[in-house]
């Protein structure tokens, strides 16, 4: 059961990304190209499709299936490279506050609390609302919001590892401390990491949607599959899989993350990390 | 026990200040307030009329003490665009925040404690993979959308839920459910691996020796020692959800505080976003070190942390 859901988030996983990284050769049409002939045509289980638009168009005749492949790249994007900044802030903070211990301990403690109190999509939407909404800004204010699991995670592995008879080797072999922090202590808590960065992952793209449909995320034209929810919306009550398709594809990608983050648990046999 | 109290209460401060501090940078590192306020056909003139008439031309520091000295008994200023007093707007939409919150937290207990309970008393049988993979979806699920779907299923196909609005309590059953949602997975996981752990213990076998029956056992003596966490992380999850509403207040049109700081957003409405965030802040505070007190009471070996 738990092999299958790894091996099922694997597959969803992995379609995503051929999506994402092949998509200029995979869409049949292009995404941004509007034809106000065309709009709102209807997806291939529904009768009178157009040949040629399988998913149908959107409310200004764009390619549906198009911006759906398109927009697998902006959210792996997102989620990659926010989980790839607040992994650097989190792990370096716990890593240093678990390793250290005492005033500094303290220190990254009352960091984490700090940062859980901040209302993290207000404030996301406030700073895009300021600042002006770009992909850059809405990755690096994410980047800086959500690395608190990751202090957690790397703080209390940190501590049980740092007491281990290897650590204790390394300071009696004369290791010196940034050796010890990189060489021994990172990489036996690698795993228990990799799982916080799959559940981060998943969490980030679902606020980068959330943005995106409150219209403070990802700037239109481009096609973030929150954007098209928030596109379809004015459509929903008469044409309801304009906001079916993206929401489908938005869930199915969090919960392959998340398969494969349970699975990795189990295989890695990290225990409870959530 | 008042020592702890005393300890948690400073630290509650500490956060706060820093909050403050976060907040009232957030809104300085983003360009010149006077020329967002003035508009885009503003003269320089016109700014730095702006700019004196909100003592934005006053140093830093200044402003920032000035700000802080009068959020400390309650006054965020005017609203630019509401023109009227923000402690005033926000007081006015914090209850159908709240009842919101409140109900979102309701539903999501009454779902995911029996759900838990119903995983542990079964572990490792097809029903608990099915609450498992429940609360997997229920983390999956981007709230937003599965407003949006709830609209068109209950609201338009089956018309059992009003739409949008807040004139009767069917308008929040709906916001409430999605909210719900927010909180269902951890609550869920959480409760069973609280009743797994205390089934498994000494005093469940003494209890069982004892010969109790099933649902005493359960009842009155694993669910009540399962449910100390629960509770506090139930006080937690209801900061977040509280923090959260803005995207279902705006779904739903619900002109509660989530909805205040949207329109404030787009409106560059500074002092109104300021305190919003300020205020969620400090409710999450305040919940927080009130669960932290809570287990303090109930289990005394936290307090010697």
């Amino acid at each position: 059961m738990r092999k299958a859901g790894l091996i099922l988030g694997g597959i969803i996983i992995g379609i995503v990304l051929v999506c994402a990284v092949f998509a200029p050769w995979i869409m049949p049409q292009d995404p941004f190209a509007q034809d106000l002939d065309n709009r709102l045509a209807v997806p291939f289980w529904m009768e009178g499709t157009k040949p040629g638009y399988w998913l149908g168009t959107d409310g200004i005749g764009r390619d549906y299936l198009s911006r759906l492949i398109y927009g697998a790249r902006i959210s792996l994007l997102i989620g990659l490279l926010t989980v790839v900044t607040s992994g650097a802030i989190g792990i370096t903070l716990g890593v240093v506050g678990g390793f250290f211990g005492g005033r500094v301990d303290d220190a990254v403690l009352f960091a984490i609390t700090c940062r859980l109190a901040i209302p993290v999509v207000l404030v996301a939407l406030a700073v895009v609302g300021l600042l002006g909404s770009s992909l850059t800004l809405v990755i690096l204010v994410l980047g800086l919001l959500l690395w608190d699991r990751f202090a957690v995670v790397a703080r209390s592995t940190t501590m049980q590892v740092r007491n281990l008879d290897y650590v204790a080797a390394a300071w009696a072999a004369g290791c010196s401390t940034p050796r010890i922090l990189l060489a021994e202590v990172l990489p036996n808590i690698a795993s228990h990491l990799a799982v916080v960065a799959t559940l981060e992952m998943a969490l980030a793209i679902l606020l980068e949607a959330t943005l995106s449909f409150l219209g403070l995320g990802v700037p239109p034209p481009l096609p973030s599959w929150g954007l098209m929810i928030a596109e379809g919306k004015d459509y929903m009550f008469f044409s309801p899989w304009v906001i079916f398709i993206p929401g489908v594809a938005l869930f199915v990608l969090v919960i392959g993350i998340n398969l494969l983050g349970d699975g990795l648990r189990d295989l890695l046999g990290t225990g409870d990390t959530r | 026990m008042l020592k702890f109290a005393l300890r948690r209460l400073v630290l509650a401060l500490l956060v706060a200040l820093t909050v403050m501090t976060l907040s009232f940078a957030l809104t300085r590192v983003s360009g010149d307030l006077a020329i967002s306020i003035a508009g885009a056909s503003a003269t320089e003139q016109d700014v730095a009329l702006i700019r004196h008439a909100y003592g934005l031309d006053r140093p830093l520091a200044v402003q920032f003490l000035d700000w802080v000295g009068r959020a400390a008994v309650g006054d965020f200023g005017e609203s630019y665009f509401f023109k009227a007093r923000v402690s005033d707007l926000i007081l006015e939409r914090m209850p159908i925040t709240l009842t919101l919150g409140l109900t979102g937290l309701a539903i999501a207990l009454v779902v995911s404690i029996p759900l838990g309970v119903l995983a542990a008393v079964r572990e490792n049988s097809w029903i608990d993979r099915l609450v498992q993979l429940f609360a997997m979806i229920g983390q999956a699920m981007p709230s937003f959308w599965l407003g949006l779907i709830l609209m068109i299923t209950l609201g338009l196909n089956l018309g059992w839920l009003p739409i949008s609005g807040t004139g009767s309590w069917q308008h929040y059953v709906m916001p409430g459910i999605v909210l719900a949602f927010s909180a269902i997975p951890a609550l869920t996981r959480l409760t069973r691996s609280g009743m797994i752990q205390a089934l498994g213990s000494d005093y469940i076998r003494t209890a069982r020796a004892k010969g109790l029956s099933r649902l005493s056992i359960l009842g009155k003596h694993a669910l009540r020692n399962a449910a100390i966490p629960v509770v506090s992380i139930a006080a937690v999850q209801l900061g977040f959800m509280l923090g959260g509403s803005i995207v279902i207040e705006t779904v739903f049109a619900l002109h509660g505080v989530g909805f205040l700081a949207w329109e404030s957003i787009s409106k560059n409405d500074f002092p109104v976003v300021q305190a919003v965030v300020l205020v969620l802040a400090l409710i999450y505070i305040a919940l927080t070190m009130a669960a932290d007190l809570l287990n303090g009471l109930l289990d005394p070996r936290l307090r010697a942390q």
